[in-house]
């Protein structure tokens, strides 16, 4: 091992900066790359879900028009989706998959690099559109028509610039999956892999069958407009449902394109921290294989109020309903590497056990959200607006800070502050139920979402989810000083950083050489399944 | 499976399930729960989730049980030592059936109740209800009443950016309309719900469901109200800037009391009408337990040949209604995308051309057809347009003008 690292560090990063980050295929300049960029996006949906927050505290129009807050909710859905969530999971695996499994490097890397840089092009055209006349798109990131098709100027560069960040998916996708299947050491099967590329393989899968179906939808949307076509316009013969159909065939399976990878996270950290190995590894791929192949089949549970045949209302609550089963699993699974385990509580744990219980909360809402007839009062309330920040805040985002913490000392050599790291943990937790929670009460008690302006007898609960919201919204900044911290310098991180871990990554230095695994590190035919 | 159970169970609910039900009792206004509302679906309904509820409730407690049992018994710091088992088949297989047999005994009951909410046969009475931005239009099929029911002129007030009088002063901010439906108790009755422009979503809770109106489609559902009483509701799909302000009013009446509003309505009808086959509504005028506002009434009093004052207030009014949301009050809009009408060249320009653009709207922007008002509204508003803020272009346009560029 120290043969291969002393021979890698000949062949350093270039010294000069537009080179070595402009030009650069290296996978883990180009996973940094892709984290910074969705941190700073981060940021930028994060000011925006403040605005419609401040706008929220009280009752009545305060702050700003209520086109404008439906350009804020729009645009803090397309921003946090595709800019900072997908973009954090890719810059996870462009990091970590190559090095847990042995591999030099992905295998396309100048596609990698390609698709991160489209990247840039594609949030700076969405973000232009709040300045150009008529202002950002108001019409919901679910971009529905006919509504969608009234806009100002922004409305084709909504479209390419959403084509764009589908493309950069899909080829990140199909770098994953190249990777993954071809790169892998020598006797490291499939069943050995650690769960975080098993994870990501089968979200290579979703990526490449959905991304496509959206920019189709959005391809007719298109051409309704500008070329004379008729897909979804009823006047001409066409069916405004049809796209609501497109669409969600496309974002039921994004769903879990955000949280799949999320599943592979926390079935890293939680072993490591509990020192036990996963309870279930073998039950945990066929959990998430299966909820992969369900989750191209309830698309219509998005749409139960437009009205559709019993038969399928039916269809698509039973199949929505059995999702549940296999992520009941997952989290049975995590919950017995846990027992008996010998557990310690440094930040990423404790992010990881937020997961499992936050994440299980926007699951049972979401059990009930299957439901039809509950459907039809839960549907298009706070309720729902609970339920999936449940999932995609405290699931998604939560796993992307845990992920974080527990490799930051591998990626840059330094323990980060785990004191300060505790104060961004638990003013987060604290303060993202504030935010979230009273959101159930705000649905059930009837409170539609994406309206600038409410009865008064939602005010209370908005006063306090508003609080909730800046707590949460400040408390990243902690995030954000802890990994400056880390970078500038710190104590020296060991190659094996916390003490449970298990897999190849840790067999690296800290930071790893800038070309590591240039000779295929040799799975001992007898180990135990990776995690 | 129905949970029998009034705002007490519903509160205690909330507990279980809530970190903040602390202040569920400091307040009388607000909800924590589900409404089990007025009907035997909404009951239902209300009773499917509530058995929900606490299903999640009863697994959240064992899980998060093991969770914390586990965090506080088998830390390192206590000395715990790892073991090293990583499966069980026996567990494993036992967490899947468990949770399959609970999902089968969720799906049973919910099964038989959408049986029921889909079943709109055998209904009394009919009432097609169309969405426009952004304001609701009803249309009572077998008695030939139809009228168009906005947000009501105080929450309209309130609702502005510096506003003349506060939300908090208003009663019913927000869900409170010019118009309610008025439908009798104890009948059935069916919704036909359809669309004049982009998706709207009917929405009474206190009904137990809600359904999108779409442009080209025309769903069902339908409701047996059993209590009189005044049910409020909200329009619960994204529609466009004014989303926020469509409300709903029921208004469930005894039988006779509804057969009484119904007489008034169609005496109302009678004469003001100008094409009763055509769906769309007179002036929004219908409103039984209040006097008729001034505009209103000067609306069924427009004759074939009114002056430019009549036109002008009526005008007025209508254009505050239906148009100044987008174009605002003073008439300087919110451009690009909602242009300015004061100095405008299409309000300045041929009189056709204008109304072109009001009867048929602009296809790709945000201006709609208002096809559905009436001929002596439309007459009024471009009238009051083109004569209002310094337009001063002294045109007068009549009624008769409308109907033939209809």
């Amino acid at each position: 091992m120290t043969a291969m690292t002393h021979e890698a560090e000949h062949h350093g990063p270039p010294s000069n900066f537009f080179q070595r980050w402009l030009f650069t295929t290296n996978h883990k300049d180009i996973g940094t790359l892709y984290l910074v960029f969705s941190l700073v996006m981060f940021f930028i949906g994060g000011a925006m879900a403040l605005i419609i927050r401040a706008e929220l505290f009280q009752p009545g129009l305060q702050l700003v028009d209520p086109y404008f807050f439906n350009q804020m909710t729009t645009l803090h859905a397309l921003v946090m989706i595709f800019g900072a969530v997908m973009p954090a999971f890719t810059g996870l695996a462009n990091w970590m998959i190559p090095i847990m499994i042995g591999a030099p490097d992905m295998a396309l890397p100048r596609m990698n690099n390609w698709s991160f840089w489209l990247l840039p092009f594609a949030f700076a055209i969405l973000l232009s559109t709040l300045f150009m006349p008529g202002g950002g798109p108001a019409g919901g990131w679910t971009m529905y028509p006919p509504l969608m098709l009234q806009h100002g100027m922004s409305f084709p560069f909504v479209i390419f610039s959403v084509h764009l960040m589908g493309i950069s998916s899909i080829m990140g996708a199909i770098n994953v999956i190249a990777t993954v299947l071809n790169m892998r050491a020598p006797g490291m099967s499939l069943m050995k892999m650690p769960m975080f590329a098993w994870a990501w393989l089968i979200t290579g899968f979703l990526i490449i069958g959905v991304m496509p179906v959206l920019a189709g939808a959005i391809t007719m949307l298109l051409t309704d407009q500008y070329f004379g076509t008729t897909f979804f316009s009823a006047a001409g013969g066409g069916d405004p449902v049809l796209y609501q159909h497109i669409f969600w065939f496309f974002g039921h399976p994004e769903v879990y394109i955000m949280i799949l990878p999320a599943f592979g996270i926390i079935s890293a950290i939680i072993p490591t921290f509990s020192r036990k190995p996963l309870f279930g590894y073998s039950s945990m791929v066929y959990a998430i294989a299966s909820i992969a192949f369900l989750s191209f089949l309830v698309w219509a549970h998005h749409m139960f109020t437009v009205g559709m045949l019993l038969a399928g209302s039916l269809f698509f609550m039973y199949a929505t309903m059995v999702i549940s089963v296999p992520t009941g699993v997952k989290v049975f699974n995590w919950v017995a590497t846990m027992w008996r385990g010998s557990l310690t509580f440094e930040t990423p744990m404790l992010f990881a056990i937020a997961f499992v219980i936050l994440f299980t909360i926007g699951g049972f809402s979401g059990l009930m959200l299957s439901i039809v007839p509950a459907d039809f009062q839960y549907h298009d309330t706070y309720f729902v607006v609970a339920h999936f920040h449940y999932v995609l805040v405290t699931g998604a985002v939560f796993s992307i800070i845990a992920a974080t913490y527990y490799w930051l000392p591998k990626w840059t050599g330094h323990m980060y502050d785990e004191r300060l790291g505790k104060w961004h943990f638990w003013l987060s937790v604290i303060f993202v139920n504030i935010l979230f929670f009273p959101q159930h009460f705000l649905g059930l008690a009837g409170m539609p979402r994406r309206i600038p302006d409410y009865a008064l007898q939602f005010a209370e609960f908005n006063m306090i989810s508003t609080i909730g919201a800046f707590g949460f919204g400040f408390a990243q900044l902690i995030f954000l000083w802890v990994i400056i911290k880390c970078v500038r310098g710190g104590e020296k991180a060991p190659a094996k950083v916390w003490d449970g871990a298990e897999g190849l990554e840790w067999t690296l230095s800290s930071p790893p050489p800038y070309h590591s695994f240039t000779t295929p590190p040799v799975i001992p035919e007898t180990e135990a399944p990776a995690r | 499976m129905r949970l029998e159970s009034k705002k007490s169970a519903a509160r205690a609910g909330g507990v279980v399930f809530g970190l903040l039900a602390a202040a569920g009792t400091a307040h009388a206004d607000f909800a924590l729960n589900m409404t089990p509302g007025v009907s035997s679906v909404s009951r239902e309904v209300y009773g499917l989730h509530m058995l929900l509820l606490w299903i999640c409730t009863a697994i959240g407690v064992l899980v998060f049980s093991a969770i914390i049992y586990s965090v506080i018994k088998f830390r390192r710091s206590k000395g715990a030592v790892a073991a090293q088992f990583h499966h069980n088949t026996t567990v494993e297989i036992v967490w899947t059936v468990i949770p399959m047999l609970i999902l089968i005994s969720i799906a049973v009951p919910a099964t038989k109740v959408l049986v029921v909410m889909e079943d709109t046969s055998n209904s009394d009475l009919s009432i097609k209800v169309t969405g426009y931005q952004w304001r609701w239009g009803y249309e009572y099929l077998d008695e030939g009443i139809s009228f168009i029911s906005s947000l009501d002129r105080q929450s309209d007030l309130a609702r502005q950016r510096n506003p003349v009088i506060k939300p908090r002063e208003v009663e019913n901010y927000l869900l409170e309309v010019d118009n309610p439906v008025v439908v009798p108790v104890g009948k059935k009755i069916r919704f036909l719900l359809t669309s004049n422009d982009v998706i709207h979503s009917w929405w009474v809770p206190a009904l137990g469901w809600k359904r999108d109106a779409i442009p080209g489609y025309i769903n069902e559902l339908w409701t047996r109200i059993e209590e009189p009483g005044i049910y409020r509701g909200q329009c619960a799909e994204l529609c466009g800037r004014d989303h926020a302000f469509m409300p709903i009013v029921v208004k469930a009446v005894p039988e006779d009391e509804y057969r009484a509003w119904v007489e008034e309505q169609k005496a109302r009808m009678a004469p003001g009408r100008q094409e009763p086959a055509q769906a769309a509504n007179p002036a929004p005028a219908s409103q039984p337990q209040q006097a008729l506002p001034p505009a209103a009434a000067a609306a069924q009093d427009v004759v074939a040949e009114p002056t430019l004052a009549e036109l002008m207030q009526l005008g007025e009014q209508a254009y505050l209604t239906n148009c100044a949301s987008c174009h605002q009050a003073d008439g300087t809009g919110m451009p690009p995308m909602f242009p300015a009408l004061k100095g405008s060249p299409v309000v300045a320009g041929d009189i056709d051309a204008h109304l072109e653009v009001v009867l048929r709207g602009v296809p790709g922007t945000a201006m709609v057809s208002f096809a559905h008002l009436s001929d002596a509204e439309l007459a009024a508003i471009v009238t009051y347009k083109r004569n209002a803020w310094g337009n001063d272009t002294g045109e007068l346009i009549r009624p008769a003008d409308v109907r033939a560029a209809r």
